[in-house]
């Protein structure tokens, strides 16, 4: 129960730092609104405000603290809105619903699951590849490298419309993009999982006259596992990321990028910041269930989780 | 029976450095017959474990002739003719310790009763029974190393060659190690190749201990042991113990001043 309190700790500050910059960030449409229901404002016109920082505004307008937190359509929602859209959006609605949150995140988790799928079991076999073969291991190295520096943003829409005009549609693309983005961790821990065993070890094997088959199977692939799963926990979460950003610039109809994008372009911040946060509660999530299946995992294979 | 079990003629192996190439075996030649407990002794660089290594298949000779069982030791290793124990216990910490001991048997395709069989035995050899279901993590450095003695015994090799085995426990533990593997070595009749570089070990352990000093690596002194085979540890107290630790200390000596 200790380590309870440092995580507690870490978040009443960001709560705090979140709360505290609520009033100035919204603290010019504040200001308007309070004006236009005669309530005295300083200064009394908008653009002298225009000319003062929000926290400016801030300090010669304490009566206004209050209403920053209740803006309709604020700059910064507090964490009581966000929390308020939260509930609404996923305990009050049916998850069919297309105002479920349940219902997009479903949309964008079994994208992310699919490409997590793909990038793993790609990234595994280029691992496997690049260890064996090493006309692979000069070759896809740097290529898997170059691949992680393009900007994902960049190059989805491309993905998206190329895949779209040779008529895939739907999951796949979203997948696929989710699948860039993860092989690449799992790539490099499996890389380095494969040739972990040391020249005793493999010696060992050879004087037994093992087959490389049996070097892999025995040696090779359980070592590896620790190395696995830390990947598998980058491999996750970059996947979900790609899912989201596979939604965003193709007018996605459904998902947690289709939400932000919606609540961007409709003046809703809050629906935005929901989606937000439901991203990253789903990522803290699917990371949790790695970090449990990798203790399990290891526990049975008599290793210790690191 | 009077074919050497390993024999090496003018065995020569030189390894090409960024320094040049270095000599780390020098016409090495040496018998060794069946049963034999052979010590191979000497400073590090010497090319005892490189000499080991030749013997197992694991390095090649770039010169000269070396039999195993009447074969190249590449053909006695692919005929899995020797255990082979290196300097750390080299366990998979994700296989307990029967799972460790049935790796080589899995490899070499033995049944899986025969697999359990096995295990029971050479885990009773060597005075593990009742560790089969511990994983590695859960066992001494000692215990450790007896397990994977048990692991290079299973598959039942004539031959067992031992890299420094021993080096890296305390001298409690390894006097008692020794005194067991003495008694496992009567029990099987194996013939024995042992690394080391401690003179007590080499003295009491061997029926032959090969000297070998560095730059280049060769046999400066072969000594046949007149130790009974019956050996209890306070032997070493004894002037015959004595008589030959002294002889290989000499030997070492003399193979340090031609540096």
């Amino acid at each position: 129960m200790k380590s309870v309190w440092p995580v507690i700790t870490v978040i009443a500050a960001i709560l705090l730092f979140w709360i505290v910059a609520v009033i100035p960030m919204n603290m010019h449409l504040t200001a308007d609104q309070a004006q236009r229901q005669d309530i005295a404002v300083s200064p009394d016109t908008p653009a002298a405000r225009q000319d003062l920082s929000g926290a400016g505004l801030a300090l010669r307008n304490t009566h206004l603290f209050g209403m920053t937190y209740t803006l309709e359509r604020p700059r910064l929602p507090s964490p009581h809105q966000v929390g308020v859209e939260m509930w609404k959006t996923i305990a009050l609605q049916k998850v069919t619903s297309r105002r479920s949150l349940v219902y997009h995140g479903w949309v964008t988790l079994s994208a992310t699951l699919l490409g997590f799928a793909i990038g793993t079991s790609l990234g595994i076999l280029l691992a496997v590849g690049i260890v064996y073969n090493r006309a692979m291991d000069m070759s896809v190295m740097p290529w898997a490298i170059a691949s992680q520096t393009i900007p994902i943003l960049a190059l989805a829409p491309m993905i998206i419309v190329m895949l779209g005009s040779i008529g895939i549609q739907g999951l796949l693309p979203k997948a696929i993009i989710s699948a860039y983005l993860s092989f690449f961790p799992v790539v490099v821990g499996m890389v380095k999982g494969l040739r972990s065993p040391d020249g005793m070890q493999l010696d060992l094997l050879r004087t037994y006259h093992a087959s490389p088959a049996q070097g892999f199977w025995k040696l090779r692939l359980p070592a590896s596992v620790p190395y696995l799963f830390a990947s598998l926990k980058i491999g996750i979460s970059a996947s979900l990321v790609g899912a989201i950003v596979a939604e965003l610039p193709t007018g996605a109809r459904a998902g947690f990028g289709a939400r932000m994008l919606v609540g961007d372009q409709y003046g809703q911040p809050m629906v935005t910041w929901a989606a937000l946060f439901a991203a990253a509660i789903t990522a803290a999530a699917l990371v949790g269930l790695f970090s449990l299946l990798e203790r399990l995992t290891l526990r049975r294979m008599g290793m210790q989780a690191a | 029976m009077n074919e050497p079990v390993i024999a090496a003629s003018r065995l020569n192996l030189t390894f090409q450095t960024n320094d040049g190439p270095v000599h780390a075996l020098k016409d090495v030649n040496l018998e060794i017959n069946k049963g034999d407990f052979v010590s191979f002794i000497g400073p590090s660089g010497c090319g005892k474990t490189t000499f080991l290594r030749c013997m197992a298949g694991l390095e090649t000779p770039t010169g000269g002739d070396i039999t195993v069982n009447g074969m190249t030791p590449d053909q006695a290793r692919m005929a899995r003719a020797y255990g082979y124990v290196f300097q750390a216990a080299g366990l998979y910490p994700w296989r307990t310790i029967g799972g460790n001991i049935k790796l080589p048997l899995e490899i070499m395709g033995f049944s899986k009763p025969d697999q359990a069989e096995r295990v029971k035995h050479v885990l009773e050899l060597v005075d593990l029974a009742g560790f089969e279901k511990k994983f590695p993590w859960q066992l001494s450095g000692g215990m450790q190393q007896r397990a994977s003695i048990a692991r290079a015994l299973a598959f039942d090799a004539d031959i067992l060659l031992m890299d420094e085995p021993f080096g890296a426990l305390d001298e409690i533990v390894r006097d008692h190690l020794n005194e067991q593997l003495l008694q496992l070595w009567a029990r099987t009749e194996k013939t024995i190749g042992f690394v080391t570089h401690s003179i007590p070990e080499a003295v009491y352990l061997s029926t032959k201990i090969v000297v070998m000093s560095p730059r280049p690596g060769r046999i400066t002194d072969v000594i046949d042991s007149p130790l009974p085979k019956e050996r209890p540890l306070d032997i070493r107290d004894s002037k015959e113990f004595i008589e030959i630790a002294h002889r290989v200390r000499d030997g070492l000596r003399a193979g340090h001043h031609d540096v």
